[in-house]
């Protein structure tokens, strides 16, 4: 298997600390990678350094082969990393289509054309329709953002993200803020994205992270703790220690929820 | 709008969301074809038919109005699609201006080169004054736009041997209509000239801003860091719109001189720029249309009322300014109390 995304020894400081200390991390093309740590681990620190909003200190971070260490978001976006933002950050004015045809535009060029008429746009209009069935918002293509629910906010920002045709998908803490049906759907739409996207996942739900996961990295105190399937997460006991210190902390990992 | 409850039972509910739910995207050409065109096609006759029945002071009025509509409208594009704030809006509108009147002068006064002028400066200094302004926002960019409109504003009135000074740039000829022809002294055909090319580049702006790259525009006002999450450079986007609308405002600065045959400083000093975003606000942002009423509105009460109270003129504006802030928070273009009444009508 080959890997999309290489970081390797990537550190960011903020003065005295280490928010994310020397992490060496590979994520493999196809993989359902999940990333998780207790608060204050580095997980969004770690989400910005591979989105782009943040530089590290040290270390690289290589995409598809390529190195995209110095480059800007926008950079990487079009070099087919999406993202998904833990507090939504949608267009609210317009409608659930629009949003989507923004993204689906910049893929098909025709984001800088004024000849094309936005009603016009054949590639653009099927990339919406395809993005909005994937993601069950087809019936509420013509509501306004600002009139959805926070599930199905959640839901378009994966749309727009597909519409981008990512090769990686980074969701960040996608279920914060959702209800037990709500994650239960948002869990059902991930397991239905198309095989070729690999998908990493920030996730505090350990239940949505563990019926997701091929592979599961924690992170604790900026440092990677554990990298593996899931099987051998579970049963890790450095994992359970930095989750609830030491103590009894089987219940935390146990099998108990669909898996 | 609301999502209703389906009931299994309800057939008839299902297909009224489905209707709803259509006329969100597709349906927006068959809105524009029955209701926007006949109306816009209306105001179009009725202001061409002005000039066989109202005296030339009313077409002169008109004529002044429908350049500065147009200045207000390219404003529009900026600050209301594309959320970009400017406040120095007169500075490509006056050097368009000054570059129209000295081409009529010292070239030809056939209309289309002194206008073809006016849009290459205004461009011109779009482009220059874009590639530094467009990298900022809010703020900022009202800052640096009023700061740089200041700074041409000054060279307008100290460059005395190409504008002829604060005594402005006097002695423009009348347009004419063919080359070397006779000079157009009609005010009814002055203002049908005006009233087409506004017209022409009023279209010109909503074909843009109904185009992909107005959603784009959209994008950027609503979610700028978005935009370039996705991929975009924002700057690029940001950049085309700027120079769009200094092209076209310079082009409202062209038909300004048709009627006035005279430019001076004041005519791109903070005053216009600051009528101009009144007009846009008063009218509703984005709407585009929502601005040539509210330039209408504006520079009726400050030609033909204000001379009436005497000096307090000002005072009028502001009372009027922060009633429309607070009557009508979506300007005249958040008026719509019709199409409500029809959605309700096609929901039961």
């Amino acid at each position: 298997m080959t890997a999309v995304l290489e970081c390797t020894g990537i550190t960011k400081r903020f003065g005295q600390l280490a928010a994310v200390d020397d992490v060496t991390l590979t994520i493999d093309r196809g993989a359902r990678h999940a990333l998780i740590g207790p608060n204050g681990a580095g997980k969004s620190t770690l989400f910005n350094l591979l989105a782009g909003t943040l530089r590290p200190t040290s270390g690289r971070i290589v995409l598809d082969g390529r190195d995209v260490t110095g480059k800007s978001d926008a950079w990487r976006s079009r070099a087919g990393l999406a993202k998904t933002f833990q507090h939504s950050s949608l267009f609210q004015s317009l409608s659930v289509a629009d949003n989507v045809a923004i993204a689906a535009q910049r893929v098909s060029g025709d984001g800088l054309r004024l000849r094309r008429s936005a009603r016009s746009c054949p590639d653009v209009d099927r990339c919406v329709d395809r993005c909005l069935q994937q993601t069950g918002l087809s019936e509420r293509s013509g509501s306004r953002v600002s009139d959805l629910s926070h599930g199905e906010r959640r839901q378009l920002e994966v749309a727009v993200a597909l519409a981008t045709e990512p090769t990686l998908l980074l969701l960040d803490e996608p279920t914060a803020g959702m209800s037990a049906a709500e994650s239960d759907r948002f869990a059902h739409l991930v397991e239905s994205l198309p095989k070729e996207v690999t998908v990493l996942l920030i996730e505090h739900d350990l239940d949505v992270v563990f019926r997701l996961a091929s592979r599961i990295s924690v992170l604790h105190l900026g440092r990677l703790l554990a990298d593996g399937p899931p099987a051998d997460i579970r049963a890790d006991e450095q994992v359970q220690a930095a989750y609830l210190g030491t103590g009894a902390t089987e219940e935390l990992f146990l099998p108990a929820v669909g898996t | 709008m609301t999502r209703p409850m389906t009931t299994p039972s309800s057939r008839g509910s299902d297909m009224a969301v489905d209707e709803v739910v259509a006329a969100g995207r597709p349906s927006s050409r068959g809105v524009f074809l029955t209701r926007h065109l006949p109306i816009g096609a209306a105001i179009v006759l009725a202001l061409f038919a002005v000039p066989f029945f109202a005296p030339a002071d009313l077409a002169n009025a008109l004529t002044r109005i429908l350049a500065l509509a147009l200045l207000a409208v390219s404003l529009d594009l900026l600050v209301g699609v594309s959320g970009l704030p400017s406040l120095g809006h007169a500075a490509p509108f006056g050097v368009g201006a000054y570059a129209a009147g000295i081409t009529a002068k010292e070239v030809t006064p056939f209309a289309p080169v002194p206008l073809l002028a006016a849009v290459v400066a205004g461009a011109v200094l779009s482009v220059l004054v874009g590639l530094v302004v467009v990298r900022t926002k809010g703020t900022y960019l009202l800052m640096l736009t009023l700061a740089v409109a200041e700074l041409v504003h000054v060279l307008a009135g100290r460059w005395t041997a190409v504008t002829g000074g604060t005594n402005g740039l006097v002695g423009i000829p009348a347009m004419t209509l063919v080359p070397g022809g006779e000079p157009v002294r009609l005010a009814g055909i002055r203002y049908w000239y005006v009233l087409a090319v506004a017209l022409l580049f009023f279209v010109l702006l909503v074909v843009v801003s109904r185009s992909a790259f107005g959603r784009s525009l959209r994008g950027i006002r609503d979610n700028e860091q978005r935009m370039s999450s996705l991929g975009y450079s924002t700057f690029r986007v940001k950049f085309t719109v700027f120079v769009i609308a200094g092209a076209v405002a310079g082009a409202a600065g062209s038909l300004y001189v048709v009627q006035s045959r005279f430019v001076s400083p004041t005519d791109l000093g903070f005053e216009v720029s600051a009528l101009a975003l009144l007009a846009v606000v008063i009218g509703g942002r984005g709407s585009l249309w929502g601005a040539v009423l509210g330039t209408a509105l504006v520079f009726y009460l400050r030609d033909e009322i204000g001379p009436l109270l005497g000096g307090r003129g000002g005072l009028l504006m502001g009372a009027v300014f922060i009633a429309a802030v607070y009557l009508l928070p979506r300007g005249f273009a958040g008026i719509r109390v019709p199409r409500r009444f029809h959605r309700r009508q096609e929901a039961s």
